[in-house]
C-alpha cells in the first residue's frame, strides 16, 4: 500500500499563524512556509499574524475562492482551542470543514522549546505531516442527536433541590433521586447559616415544600442510580427504589406507628442527629422530612428480621394501612437527556487524628455534632452541654481537621473557619461561655464573611494562631484538673501553651464521598488527584464534565459554601437547559464504520464496544456500527484483523501518511 | 498461432507449489495442451542457458514459487523477470518470504554455524562448511551464496500479480492461469483471491460467540479441539480472520486452525500486527501480571503471528541482523 | 554509522483526552522539554494500531511514545485496557526482533499531569540518546546492498552466457 504522494485533484492551502510573538518568537514562520510552499500539491503557503483573527479568516476564505483550495491546513495553537473556529470559517468559505487539518506549533513547540533551529525543524516535520495527512481528508457531515428533554438530577441535597427547581420551573420534567429517605441533605441538620446567620431550616424547607409539590418534577427518595446507558439526549438509567416497607402513597406523616412500637423506647443511634440521640426501628428522619412518610430500617425490625412480631405499628395504622412488610426493592427505568451529579460530600473521621481525642474523650465533638446540639429541634432542644449534663464554661474550635494537613487531605475546605466563628458566636449566645478558636489562617471571603469575623472578635471569641499538637486530659495544674487541654504553640505570641477547656469543637474538613470512585464510572466521569468529580475545565467549565450530558455541581466537585452550591446548580441547570433549547446535539463525525463488502464477521470487534455500538446482523453475517451511539475512540479500528472497519477522520491511510510526513524532514 | 510459453521455476521452496501444480490432475493436461512450458526444474529437463537464449518478454508467464534467499535464486528471479511478460508470485513464500521467511530471525552466520556445527545430528569435528569456490584439476566448480536476509520475490524484482497459498489450492491456480489464457487479468498487483477474511467462508463461524473473551491460549497439541466449533472459541489461536479466505477453509475444515498461510487482506499492511492487535484487544485481565499470564499461553509470538509474512512485515526480521557476514 | 549531527526522533501517539490535553498544559504551564517528539492526536490510545508503532519505527523513528488515560479513567471507559493488553505482547515480540524495550513506551497521563509530559519526554530522548540511533531505513538499504551487488555481477554473467551459447 503505497501513499498517496501526489494527487492532481488536491489543492492545499497552509498558513502557518504568528500569534503575535507567542508562535514567532521562537519558531522562523516564515522559513517553514517556505519550506511547506515546496511539497506536492500546495497551492498557497503563507504565513501571517493573528489567523484566528477575522481578517486571518478571511484570508482563508478569499483563497479558497481564488485559487480554489479544497484542502486547508493552519499551524497555530491546540486544536483544543480553535479546530473548531477554523473549520467554522473554512465551512465560511464554501468548502466542507473536515477538509481542514490544524498543526499544533505553539502549545507543543514555541511555548515549549527554547533553540530557534529545533523548534523551527520541529514545525516543518509537523507541517509535512499535516500536508501528507490531509490529502486523504474525506467530506463528512456533522449529524444531529436529538435531545430527550427530561432530566435526571442525582442528590437531594441543597444543589439538587436548586437544580431541579430551576429546570422544573422551566417547564421541563425532572427525576429527582436521593438515596436517604429524605432530600435536605447536610444544610438539613445546620442550625444557622453564616454570615447572615438565617435559620437553615427556614430557608430550605420552602424549597423542599416546593420540590415536594411541583408537577414537574418526580421525587424518588430512599432510591439510588445503579445503571446508565446511552449517550448525551438518550440516557437509559436504571433506579434501585429501596423498599420501606411503607407505601408512600398512603403515609400521611401522623407517626402513631412510632409511638406504637414494639420498641417501648427508641433504641438506635439516629443518623440526622448524628448519634447523638436513638431512634426506633421506625422512624422518620426528622420532623420536616420530605416526603413526609415513615421508614422502617430493615436491620432494626424484629418483624423483618425474624417476622416475630406482634406488629402494633400496623394496628396503629388500621385506617390507612400504608405499613407493608411485603415491600420489595424495585428497579426502575427512566429516560432522560441530561444527568446532573450533585452527591455532596462527606466529613472527615476525626478518629483519624487521635492526638485530638476523638472517640476517646467524651466531650470532643465535631462541628456538625454541634450544630445538632445548637439547634432548637435537636436532641437536646438547643441546649450546649456536656456528656454528663452540665453546661460547659469554656470551649476550644480547632481549625483544620482534616484539612491543610499532609498526613491527611492537602486541600482546604473552605467552609470550616466561616462555620467554626459561627457555632463559637451560637454557642457563646447559648451558654455565655469563653471560646477561642485555634486557626492557622482564617479564611473568610464572600461577601459579609470577613464581616462576621470582626463581629465575632467584637463578642469575645478569642483566636489564638496555631496548629494545635494535642488534646489530653493529663492534668498538670489544679485548673486543668477534670478538663480537656489543648497544647499549642501561640505563634502570635511565641511559646506554646496549655489551655484547659471543658469542651472542644473539631472543626472537620470535607471529603469525597465514599463510594466517589464507583457514581464517577456509573456516570462515565473522572475523579481528580483529590477525588472531587472532575470538571471539564477548572475556570471554563466548572459544572461540565468531559461526558456530553453529564453535569456536576456542589460540593461533590469540590468544598464550598451554600451561595456557591447554589450558583453552581443553576449554572449546572442551565447547561442542560442550553441543550435541551436547541432540541439536538452536534455529533462530532469521527464515527467508525464498517465496509460491509470487506467485513468477514469474524465477530473480532463486537465485544469491544463499550457503548455496545456494534452488533453482529445474523441477517448479513457482517457487523454494523450504529453511528448514533459510536463515540469515536477508534477501538475497534485497530483491533479489524481484516482492515475492514475505519473510522472517519482517523483514517488508516491518513494516520499512516501523517506519521510518513513526520520521518519526511530530518 | 503458436502457444503462449509459460515458466515454473522454484527458489527457497519446499516443492508444495509444484505439488499443486501436479494436483490439477485431469485439468494439467488441460494446461499442458494450451500452453509451453519452457522450464520447469522438477519435472522437465531445460538449463539456464536456454533461458539466457530466449528474446526478453518472450516469456508470457513466469509462476515463480519459494522465497529468495541465495545469490542463484535471485539471479533466476531477475533472469526470469527479464524474459517474462508477467511474472507471477506462486505461492506464500514468494509473495512474502513464507515458513523460509522465519530465517529472518537469525543471522546467516548463526544458521550456518548451527546446520554445519551445533545441530544434534550433526557430526562434524572439523567444522568444515562449504566453500563457495572449489579449485580441482583446473576447474573451479562454485556454489551459490545465501543472502543475509530472506526476501519476497517482490522484494528482489518487479511483480505482476499474487497467487497465494501454502500452497495454492488447485482451484485457485486454475483460475489464475486461465485468467492469464483468457486475458481477464485483474488490475497489476492483484493478490488472485478474494479480498475477503477466512471466517467469511468457514463453517465454523457460526460457534464464534460475540462476546468472546480470551481467559487463555491453548496450542492444537495441548488440548483434543472440538470438530465443529470456532476454534478461538476453544482458545486455540487461529489466524482465519486476519488472512485471506479463497482456500475454500481446508484447514478448519480438516480440523486445523488457519495458520495464515494466504496473507492478509489488500487493507493491512503487516499481517503479523494486525491479529496480535485482535486477539490482544479481546483478551481478559486488567492488569499486567493477569494479561502476560493469558499471553504466556502463545509462546512464540513472532513464530505463530509472522508464519508466513516475516520477510513482508514491517519490520522484515530481527532488526539487528548484520548486512555482511 | 555515527553521524554526530544525529538527534533522536520520537513519534508519540497521544489520546486527545488526557495527554494531549497534557500536553497543551505543559505549553500554557511553558514548561521546556527536549524538542525530539512529535505529536500524532487521536481520540483514544485504544486506536493506536501496532502497525502504526512498528511502521513509525520502519520509516525512520528512534522512538515510539504511546499516552494514554489512566487505567479505568479513559474517556471512552476501555480503550487504554486494550492498550496495555496489546504492549504487553508487543513488547515480547519487541525483544524476539531486536529492538530495545527503551525504544516503545507507554505512559498513562492524566490532563492535569503537564509536569508529567515533561519528564517523560526528557527521560525517553535521554534514554533513546543513549542507545543511538535506530535507523532501521538506512538498515534496511544496507541490508539490500547485498543485492545491487549482484545485480551488477548477474548483469555481466548474463552477457557472457549469451556470448557463449
Amino acid at each position: 500500500m503505497k501513499t498517496n504522494h501526489s494527487n492532481g485533484d488536491v489543492r492545499i492551502g497552509f498558513y502557518i499563524c504568528h500569534c503575535g510573538h507567542n508562535i514567532a518568537g521562537i519558531v522562523d514562520c516564515p522559513a517553514v512556509a517556505e519550506y511547506v510552499a515546496g511539497l506536492p500539491d500546495v497551492a498557497v503557503s503563507r504565513d501571517y499574524k493573528y489567523m484566528c483573527s477575522d481578517p486571518g479568516q478571511e484570508l482563508i476564505q478569499q483563497d479558497i475562492r481564488e485559487h480554489g483550495l479544497n484542502r486547508v491546513i493552519v499551524a497555530s495553537c491546540s486544536p483544543l482551542l480553535h479546530e473548531h473556529t477554523f473549520r467554522n470559517a473554512v465551512a465560511a468559505g464554501g468548502l466542507n470543514p473536515y477538509y481542514f487539518q490544524m498543526v499544533n506549533v505553539r502549545e507543543h513547540d514555541s511555548w515549549v522549546h527554547t533553540d530557534r533551529a529545533e523548534a523551527t525543524a520541529k514545525a516543518k516535520a509537523l507541517a509535512h505531516a499535516a500536508v501528507d495527512r490531509v490529502r486523504f481528508h474525506k467530506p463528512l457531515e456533522i449529524t444531529k442527536v436529538p435531545i430527550n428533554p427530561d432530566v435526571l438530577v442525582v442528590g437531594g441535597g441543597i444543589t439538587g433541590i436548586h437544580a431541579a427547581l430551576t429546570i422544573g420551573n422551566a417547564g421541563k420534567k425532572v427525576f429527582l433521586i436521593e438515596r436517604q429517605p429524605s432530600i435536605g441533605g447536610h444544610m438539613a441538620q445546620f442550625d444557622k447559616t453564616f454570615p447572615t446567620l438565617d435559620c437553615a431550616a427556614c430557608i430550605l424547607t420552602p424549597k423542599m415544600s416546593a420540590v415536594r409539590s411541583h408537577e414537574n418534577i418526580t421525587l424518588w427518595t430512599y432510591s439510588e442510580v445503579v445503571k446508565v446507558e446511552g449517550y448525551v439526549g438518550n440516557y437509559t438509567v436504571t433506579v434501585k427504589r429501596k423498599p420501606r416497607y411503607v407505601n408512600e402513597d398512603l403515609c400521611v406523616g401522623c407517626q402513631e406507628c412510632i409511638k406504637a412500637c414494639a420498641f417501648k423506647e427508641p433504641k438506635f443511634p439516629d443518623e440526622f442527629n448524628v448519634g447523638l440521640n436513638k431512634r426506633k426501628p421506625v422512624y422518620i428522619p426528622f420532623p420536616q422530612a420530605v416526603p413526609q412518610v415513615v421508614v422502617i430500617d430493615p436491620e432494626r425490625c424484629i418483624q423483618i428480621k425474624t417476622g416475630k412480631c406482634k406488629k402494633s405499628c400496623l394496628e396503629a395504622c388500621v385506617d390507612r394501612q400504608a405499613i407493608d412488610f411485603n415491600q420489595k426493592e424495585q428497579l426502575v427505568e427512566i429516560k432522560v437527556g441530561n444527568i446532573i451529579v450533585a452527591t455532596g460530600f462527606k466529613l472527615f473521621d476525626a478518629t483519624r487524628i487521635p492526638e485530638y481525642g476523638y472517640g476517646l474523650y467524651p466531650n470532643v465533638v465535631t462541628s456538625l455534632e454541634l450544630e445538632r446540639l445548637v439547634t432548637s429541634s435537636g436532641p437536646t432542644a438547643g441546649e450546649i452541654i456536656l456528656r454528663d449534663g452540665s453546661k460547659p464554661k469554656t470551649a476550644g474550635f480547632i481549625l483544620c481537621v482534616g484539612s491543610r494537613d499532609t498526613k491527611t487531605n492537602r486541600w482546604c475546605s473552605r467552609t470550616c473557619c466561616m462555620h467554626s466563628m459561627k457555632l463559637a458566636q451560637l454557642f457563646k449566645e447559648h451558654t455565655d461561655a469563653d471560646v477561642t478558636v485555634f486557626y492557622m489562617d482564617i479564611r473568610a471571603p464572600g461577601k459579609g464573611c470577613e464581616e462576621f469575623y470582626d463581629k465575632s472578635l467584637r463578642e469575645g471569641i478569642r483566636f489564638v494562631r496555631g496548629r494545635v499538637a494535642e488534646v489530653t486530659d493529663w492534668a498538670l495544674s489544679p485548673e486543668e484538673e477534670g478538663k480537656l487541654v489543648i497544647r499549642v504553640e501561640d505563634t502570635l505570641a511565641g511559646f506554646v501553651r496549655r489551655i484547659p477547656v471543658d469542651m472542644i469543637v473539631l472543626a472537620v474538613g470535607m471529603e469525597p464521598q465514599l463510594d466517589a470512585q464507583e457514581v464517577r464510572r456509573l456516570f462515565n466521569m473522572s475523579c481528580g488527584s483529590e477525588g472531587w468529580f472532575l470538571e471539564k475545565h477548572p475556570k471554563l467549565a466548572p459544572v461540565s464534565t468531559f461526558t456530553d450530558g453529564v453535569f456536576i455541581a456542589g460540593c461533590c466537585q469540590g468544598p464550598k459554601d451554600i451561595p456557591d452550591s447554589i450558583a453552581q446548580a443553576g449554572a449546572a441547570a442551565a447547561e442542560a437547559l442550553a441543550l435541551i433549547d436547541k432540541g439536538y446535539i452536534e455529533q462530532e463525525p469521527n464515527t467508525a464504520y464498517v465496509v460491509e463488502t470487506d467485513c468477514s464477521g469474524c465477530k473480532s470487534c463486537v465485544p469491544l464496544c463499550p457503548f455496545t455500538a456494534i452488533l453482529f446482523d445474523e441477517a448479513t453475517q457482517k457487523a454494523r456500527i450504529n453511528a448514533a451511539l459510536c463515540k469515536g475512540c477508534g477501538t475497534c479500528v485497530s483491533a479489524c484483523p481484516s482492515g475492514s472497519v475505519r473510522q472517519n477522520l482517523f483514517e488508516d491511510e491518513e494516520i499512516f501518511s501523517e506519521i510518513e510526513g513526520m520521518l519526511s524532514y530530518v | 498461432m503458436p502457444k503462449p510459453k509459460v515458466a515454473f521455476y522454484w527458489c527457497a521452496s519446499c516443492g508444495g507449489c509444484e505439488e499443486t501444480v501436479v494436483d490439477l490432475a485431469e485439468d494439467i493436461l488441460g494446461v499442458v495442451e494450451k500452453v509451453d512450458i519452457v522450464f520447469w526444474p522438477v519435472a522437465m529437463d531445460f538449463k539456464y542457458k536456454d533461458i539466457e537464449a530466449m528474446p526478453d518478454q518472450s516469456i508470457v508467464a513466469t509462476l515463480l514459487n519459494g522465497a529468495v534467499r541465495s545469490t542463484e535464486q535471485e539471479e533466476m528471479a531477475r533472469l526470469l523477470r527479464r524474459k517474462s511478460q508477467f511474472m507471477i508470485a506462486y505461492g506464500a513464500c514468494a509473495i512474502s518470504g513464507g515458513i523460509p521467511g522465519l530465517a529472518n530471525q537469525f543471522s546467516r552466520e548463526q544458521i550456518l554455524k548451527f546446520n554445519y556445527e551445533d545441530a544434534p545430528s550433526v557430526v562434524n569435528e572439523k567444522k568444515v562448511r562449504p566453500q563457495l569456490k572449489f579449485s580441482d584439476n583446473g576447474r573451479e566448480p562454485t556454489l551459490p551464496s545465501l543472502h543475509n536476509v530472506v526476501r519476497s520475490l517482490d522484494q528482489v524484482v518487479d511483480v505482476d500479480y499474487y497467487v497465494p497459498g501454502c500452497p495454492p489450492t488447485p482451484k485457485l491456480t486454475k483460475a489464475a492461469v486461465t485468467a492469464l489464457l483468457e486475458g481477464t487479468l485483474p488490475p497489476k498487483g492483484s493478490v488472485i483471491a478474494p479480498d475477503i477474511a477466512l471466517c467469511d467462508e468457514c463453517p465454523r463461524k457460526a460457534t464464534k460467540p460475540t462476546d468472546l473473551s480470551f481467559t487463555e491460549f491453548r496450542r492444537p497439541h495441548q488440548v483434543l479441539m472440538d470438530s465443529e466449533r470456532c476454534f478461538l472459541a476453544q482458545g486455540v489461536v487461529c489466524m482465519g480472520p486476519a488472512t485471506r479466505g479463497g482456500c475454500e477453509a481446508a484447514c478448519t475444515r480438516g480440523g486445523m486452525p488457519c495458520t495464515g498461510c494466504f496473507g492478509p487482506t489488500s487493507r493491512v499492511r503487516d499481517q503479523g500486527l494486525k491479529i496480535m492487535s485482535s486477539l490482544c484487544a479481546n483478551v481478559a485481565g486488567k492488569e499486567e501480571k493477569e494479561i502476560g499470564a493469558v499471553l504466556a499461553g502463545i509462546p512464540d509470538p513472532v513464530g505463530t503471528f509472522y508464519r508466513y509474512g516475516l520477510a513482508k512485515s514491517l519490520l522484515r526480521g530481527k532488526v539487528s541482523l548484520p548486512a555482511t557476514g | 554509522m555515527s553521524d554526530p549531527n544525529w538527534q533522536p526522533r520520537i513519534v508519540a501517539f497521544f489520546c486527545n483526552w488526557c495527554t494531549y490535553t497534557a500536553a497543551d498544559l505543559a505549553g500554557v504551564s511553558r514548561l521546556k522539554y527536549a524538542p525530539n517528539v512529535r505529536v500524532i492526536r487521536l481520540m483514544c490510545s485504544g486506536r493506536v494500531d501496532p502497525q502504526f508503532i512498528m511502521d513509525a519505527l520502519a520509516k525512520g523513528a528512534d522512538g515510539v511514545l504511546i499516552g494514554g488515560c489512566h487505567i479505568g479513567d479513559c474517556h471512552y471507559v476501555e480503550g487504554n485496557y486494550k492498550t496495555l493488553r496489546r504492549f504487553t505482547m508487543l513488547k515480547r515480540m519487541m525483544a524476539d526482533m531486536g529492538i530495545e524495550e527503551q525504544r516503545v513506551r507507554m505512559e498513562w497521563i492524566s490532563a492535569s499531569e503537564g509536569e508529567r509530559i515533561k519528564t517523560v519526554i526528557n527521560e525517553m530522548v535521554e534514554q533513546i540518546r543513549a542507545l543511538g540511533p535506530l535507523g532501521l531505513p538506512q538498515q534496511f538499504e544496507e541490508w539490500d546492498r547485498e543485492m545491487t551487488a549482484l545485480e551488477h555481477a548477474a548483469a555481466e554473467k548474463s552477457e557472457t552466457e549469451v556470448a557463449h551459447a
